[in-house]
């Protein structure tokens, strides 16, 4: 009898267009998504090498780096906006490559909409020019991150020269307490196991607390994967991501539907399969997290102190939390909540879906923004922002002093001008704290939503589960 | 892509984990970032001071190491982003060999594709090297030969890495994947022709008006 396979293989055999070698394969690409940052350079680079994109129906492009978040924006309205969008909009409709611009109903960030609109699919190869691509894995894909030459290679061959990876589970059981979201899940995983732990290996995450999650959580999940060195995290598909996908406009539809759901239906790891490592994790240990540090590993539960340098058995992690806590302005041994804050970012590809922004703005409902705090709300997604808008949630959040603002990458990572001050402290849903991340010399604390607007009401770092009760309208 | 084939010269030891992509390339730079000019800001918050000058205390500015071809670094050295311009950047100092115990798994691909070459090696390798890149009594030459797979210490100590023979090939030839995989298309044309009918819905998106 032969060995079951995990999901990961799976996808990885039906892919192989050739081996080169060993562990070495070309793998078909199924899906490309392009965005103005890294599309636009590589859509070019191609040109200048007399080369064009072999199979632009499987790509799909849209600014989402470059544009600016504010309310009323057009391309002109960041610094780089009108060169990069009409670079990329109109590269992409010279190679025939469908493209959402900065007015298309479906214009967001690239991770937000690949799944919102059935893009990605379970079964499919889908990569971008993105370290965050591993996002795409919640659908029961096989997604990751590739550099400026390997998209240059994806765009002229369809193809990807790809090493094989390790296999590693992440199997989390059990139920999550009170105030704890999958943001909180995923920190905690990566403050245990250590920024390096997945380098070389692709994820499958598992267990009882996974198959529990809605698919937007699943994306938070897997999200966060490249922030503990995995290019790849995954989860088998389920009911729950063929009830998210069945509607979708670019889902298969009719037979299709049918034919696609019989294979996806073979996809989850068999039973008897073995992987490289596995790791595991019970649900009842976890609480809200805040990171201190300027690593996504640097993190504590919201009610923990700021661990010591000396805390940290390795010389090489006692100086990198020493440089950290400096560069942080936190004193080590005193608890993190009651820090005060200036801004607040809920946004991102981590954390911009619809159910973050409902969870967010059930915790703002009601109360106010404290005076010295700035606190923005960028929907992840022109889809997003409708649907949210169709629900209120923008009022709730606009009477809480929060700002409402346009789709795109904005605060994560900056690169539309929308920077974090120097020494300003931010409690952001995004997923890096690297230093000069947010802006030069910017203090990022990441959080999940429900955390971020806590922090935003009380003006400093606070346990969501703390805040002082309120009275709403209708309540008796 | 230009070839890699022998190299001697000074290693700088940058003796701190998890320099991500964010160092290398600061988030200010990646809208106009080329491969000719991204160096001029390659690693600047640990390079520079905050008023522009350049931080005496970082290991590229100091005398004897401002031509360094290697850097020995780190665990976890380039994690992070995608970002291409973090390889372009240490390319444009010079650096051409980058050693460390581990390498973010995006930043360590991308160096092959810009003749840099990643030799990952254990811990207590590195902490020597570093020990030895760091004497500046006499002689502080590295040399490197991809032929042999095999770095020569300043103290004459020869060290083999590993390197998978595709990768080696490209290296020493200066070869282009691209160009190399155009040459193949046949082999992508049947694999899409028997997918299409395995896997239909892949090949025929529906539409957004």
């Amino acid at each position: 009898m032969t060995q079951g396979k995990t999901l990961f293989d799976k996808i990885w055999g039906s892919h192989v267009v050739r081996s080169l070698g060993e562990n070495l394969d070309l793998l078909h690409v199924d899906r490309l998504l392009i965005h103005d940052l890294s599309g636009s350079r590589a859509l070019m680079d191609l040109k200048e090498r007399g080369l064009s994109v072999r199979n632009p129906e499987l790509c799909l492009s849209m600014p989402d780096h470059s544009v600016s978040s504010l309310p009323g924006r057009t391309l002109a309205s960041s610094p780089d906006g009108v060169r990069l969008g009409n670079a990329l909009r109109d590269m992409s409709a010279a190679a025939g490559i469908p493209h959402y611009g900065i007015d298309h109903p479906n214009q967001g960030i690239v991770h937000v909409v690949g799944p919102e609109i059935g893009f990605t699919l379970p079964g499919c190869l889908l990569v971008c020019g993105d370290s965050h691509t591993s996002t795409h894995g919640a659908m029961g894909a096989l997604a990751w991150g590739i550099g400026s030459s390997e998209l240059v290679h994806v765009l002229a061959t369809q193809t990807i020269r790809q090493r094989r990876p390790g296999t590693m589970r992440i199997t989390i059981d059990g139920d999550l307490g009170e105030g704890v979201e999958a943001k909180d899940v995923i920190l905690h995983i990566i403050g245990h196991l250590g920024v390096a732990a997945g380098i070389g290996h692709a994820i499958e995450y598992a267990g009882s607390t996974i198959r529990g999650m809605s698919i937007e959580e699943r994306l938070t999940i897997c999200n966060l994967s490249i922030e503990f060195g995995a290019r790849m995290g995954m989860v088998a598909p389920d009911e729950t991501t063929y009830a998210y996908i069945k509607e979708l406009p670019l889902a298969p539809k009719g037979e299709a539907w049918e034919a696609a759901l019989a294979y996806w239906r073979g996809l989850p790891t068999d039973e008897d399969a073995v992987f490289d490592r596995e790791v595991s994790f019970d649900a009842a240990d976890m609480a809200p997290q805040i990171t201190w540090g300027t690593s996504p590993g640097q993190t504590v539960a919201v009610n923990a102190t700021i661990p010591a340098p000396d805390s940290f058995v390795e010389a090489e992690l006692q100086g990198n939390a020493e440089t950290a806590l400096e560069y942080m302005g936190l004193t080590p041994g005193e608890t993190i909540a009651g820090t005060k804050v200036d801004r607040v970012f809920i946004g991102s590809c981590t954390n911009s879906r619809l159910s973050d922004l409902r969870r967010a703005a059930a915790v703002a409902q009601g109360r106010q923004v404290a005076a010295n705090v700035t606190a923005w709300v960028v929907p992840g997604s022109v889809q997003v922002k409708t649907e949210a808008e169709a629900e209120g949630l923008h009022e709730i959040f606009l009477a809480a002093g929060f700002e409402w603002r346009e789709p795109g990458c904005s605060q994560c990572v900056a690169t539309n001008g929308e920077t974090v001050a120097p020494g300003e402290r931010c409690i952001s849903t995004s997923n890096r704290n690297f230093v000069g991340r947010q802006g030069p010399k910017a203090r990022t604390h990441l959080a999940g939503p429900a955390m971020a607007v806590a922090a935003a009401i009380a003006g400093e770092i606070t346990d969501v589960r703390e805040l002082a009760p309120i009275e709403l309208e209708g309540n008796t | 892509m230009e070839k890699l084939q022998q190299i001697q010269g000074v290693a700088a030891p940058l003796p701190r984990a998890n320099i991500d992509t964010d160092i290398i390339t600061p988030m200010k730079y990646l809208t106009s970032a080329n491969s000719k000019d991204i160096h001029e800001h390659t690693f600047e918050p640990l390079r520079f001071l905050s008023d522009g000058r350049e931080n005496p205390d970082f290991i590229l500015n100091k005398p004897g190491y401002r031509d360094s071809v290697f850097l020995i670094a780190g665990r976890n050295f380039g994690c992070g982003s995608s970002r291409e311009t973090a390889v372009w950047g240490i390319r444009g100092l010079g650096i051409r060999c980058v050693i460390a115990e581990s390498f973010g798994d995006i930043f360590f691909n991308n160096c092959f594709q810009n003749s840099v070459l990643p030799i990952r090696l254990p811990a207590a390798t590195v902490a020597e090297l570093m020990a030895e890149a760091s004497d500046d009594q006499g002689n502080m030459q590295f040399q490197l030969d991809v032929a042999s797979r095999t770095l020569t210490t300043p103290s004459g100590r020869t060290i083999t890495f590993d390197i998978t023979p595709d990768r080696q090939t490209s290296l020493l030839e200066g070869l282009d994947d691209v160009g190399q995989t155009m040459k193949e298309d046949a082999a992508t044309t049947a694999f899409q022709g028997k997918d299409r009918t395995e896997r239909p819905w892949i090949y025929d998106l529906g539409t957004i008006d």
